[in-house]
């Protein structure tokens, strides 16, 4: 494979086959996989890397003297430097290996929170949030009586800027917000709530959970102070992701776990912490699920994020406008900036009934409130039915979602 | 007859437009509120219990079609109908909807609740037919915290 860097059209043929989940019969029918915000499939590539590092190279890293260890780490720490050109961070040290996205965000409450946040400070997240970017937040500021405040949104799913502008103040210690929203598809404009939180000498945490399978990430022209990844919806393994923070927060943050490898010395009076990245990554690592998403970066830039944008982005517009014409379906979010989400109700049908309707004929969507409830409390539904895409889907497939959702309406006519 | 349509069987959908007995009771002695996260179904149960029979019960809430219409059967099924029945039916429909008994006649046992066997064949689907059965014990066990299927 070599770097394609064009703008020539993804052959999706071509592309399925590095997929073998793809070729799976779901009750004898082809699998429809639009169920991608929750987990992308993982292309043979991954899978092999997972594979060969248990069969070939498995022991532990920064710790023997003997060759497999050798090899081990430097496969772990050449993931780190994939991720880090992957993200053009400035340094790999800013990178961080966490359990995922949540862990990121949960390292950030503990660790910088902990240390920067104290009684009436103020943290400000947005209405569309993850419940993993709003309850680590939540526990912080009652253990340290702070307060969330949260970014307003329109009905279209996006967030009111200049209400944004209003919360800023004196006492704001951190904005998490995120980037491409998992219920709504949102991309919300990043750049912008960066630059207006460094004028007030706020740090920002953006949520990248869903954004960086999508959009081509550079945290130093972002000039994001924190950035969360996870890694199994980049097309690599669950239990891994990333921690981005700039060098000279994360110099300055205390530990968040304590064990082996975020040492430099221990005695029973002191203990030295080791240097970046090692202070936060406590424990022999998830070697495997780092190697797994090394791969996966490798595979995501072969294929070219500003292709994968720009197919996903068609294969949106051309489901909406096909899912627009069947009588009684709402879609929830309607930003004129979206990635790959087509999340929707149905008049007088519950989307839990959607989903099972559909998983009848081989097609994977997701129904609930998909970790979101405030977004499902603001639109006033109980849940919603999302399809989202992949690069590797096609326009075949949202003909055959369009035709199991005149199923559902022909079951509950 | 295929699974699907196993599941959404006519009365099934019937009862999910109308359901019967969906009001709130005022003078209701037992209430209790039930709630599933993973879909977000909401039911609360209402009931007029008098010397250990059910007089009266109604619920309210949102859900899919299948905790609709459960909960709707449920209701036509155990007025008039004492505590110890109850749980008798309680035990015979759970183990329908979760496969684990096999009547040789639902119908005869469980009357019109037998529409719901259909769901055995959706494990993920089971607790949306079961929540307003486990809420409903829980008002009549008078508990105050709200029953949740996780």
């Amino acid at each position: 494979m070599s770097v394609n860097s064009g703008f020539s059209d993804i052959d999706v043929q071509q592309v399925r086959q590095d997929f073998p989940i793809l070729k799976e019969k779901i009750y004898d029918k082809p699998l429809v996989y639009l169920d991608n915000a929750a987990t992308s499939q993982k292309p043979q590539v991954v899978i092999e890397a997972i594979s060969r590092y248990y069969l070939r190279e498995n022991s532990n890293v920064h710790r023997g003297v003997h060759l497999l260890s050798q090899q081990a780490t430097e496969e772990y720490e050449n993931a780190r430097i994939k991720m880090q050109r992957f993200i053009n961070a400035s340094d790999s040290k800013e990178i961080i290996f966490v359990r995922g996205a949540t862990e990121a965000i949960n390292l950030v409450a503990s660790s910088y929170g902990g240390k920067c946040v104290g009684e009436g400070d103020e943290i400000v997240i947005s209405a569309m949030e993850h419940h993993s970017n709003i309850v680590p937040w939540q526990i912080l500021c009652e253990e340290k009586g702070a307060k969330l405040r949260i970014i307003p949104m329109n009905d279209r799913g996006e967030l009111l800027l200049e209400e944004y502008e209003k919360l800023l103040n004196s006492k704001t210690r951190l904005v998490a917000v995120v980037h491409v929203s998992n219920s709504l598809g949102t991309i919300n404009p990043v750049e912008k709530i960066i630059e207006l939180a460094h004028q007030n000498n706020t740090p920002v945490l953006l949520d990248g959970a869903q954004a960086a399978p999508h959009i081509k990430l550079d945290v130093q022209e972002l000039d994001c102070d924190f950035y969360a990844i996870s890694s199994h919806k980049v097309y690599g393994p669950t239990g891994i992701g990333v921690l981005y923070g700039k060098a000279e927060l994360l110099e300055s943050m205390p530990p968040y776990q304590a064990g082996g490898d975020m040492i430099s010395s221990v005695t029973f009076e002191e203990t030295l912490y080791n240097a970046l990245p090692f202070k936060f990554e406590a424990g022999t690592p998830n070697i495997a699920g780092v190697i797994g998403l090394g791969a996966a970066i490798e595979y995501v830039n072969c294929i070219g994020l500003d292709r994968i944008a720009a197919r996903e982005s068609k294969l949106l517009a051309y489901a909406s406008e096909k899912i627009s014409v069947i009588p009684g379906l709402k879609p929830i979010g309607t930003a004129r900036e979206k990635a790959g989400v087509l999340a929707f109700v149905m008049d007088g049908i519950h989307a839990h009934d959607i989903g099972t309707i559909l998983d009848q004929e081989g097609i994977a969507i997701r129904t609930g409130h998909h970790c979101s409830q405030p977004v499902m409390d603001y639109f006033d539904v109980p849940a919603t039915a999302r399809a989202s895409f992949s690069f590797y889907n096609t326009r075949e497939e949202a003909d055959i979602l369009v035709r199991g959702l005149q199923k559902v309406q022909e079951v509950f006519s | 007859m295929s699974y699907l349509n196993e599941l959404y069987q006519q009365i099934i959908l019937d009862h999910n437009k109308t359901p019967k007995n969906f009001r709130e009771m005022e003078d209701a002695n037992r209430k209790a509120e039930g709630y599933n996260p993973l879909c977000g179904d909401k039911v609360t149960i209402y009931l007029k219990i008098e010397a250990g029979t059910i007089k009266d019960i109604s619920f309210q809430g949102s859900g899919c079609a299948i905790s609709t219409a459960s909960a709707s059967l449920m209701t036509e099924i155990l007025k008039g109908k004492t505590e110890s029945e109850t749980k008798d039916l309680f035990d015979a429909f759970h183990g329908l909807v979760t496969g684990e008994t096999v009547e040789s006649d639902p119908i005869e046992k469980l009357g019109k609740l037998a529409a719901l066997q259909g769901v055995s064949e959706f494990p993920v689907r089971v607790k949306c037919a079961t929540l307003v059965w486990h809420t409903l014990q829980a008002a009549l066990q008078e508990k105050q915290q709200p029953v949740s299927t996780e």
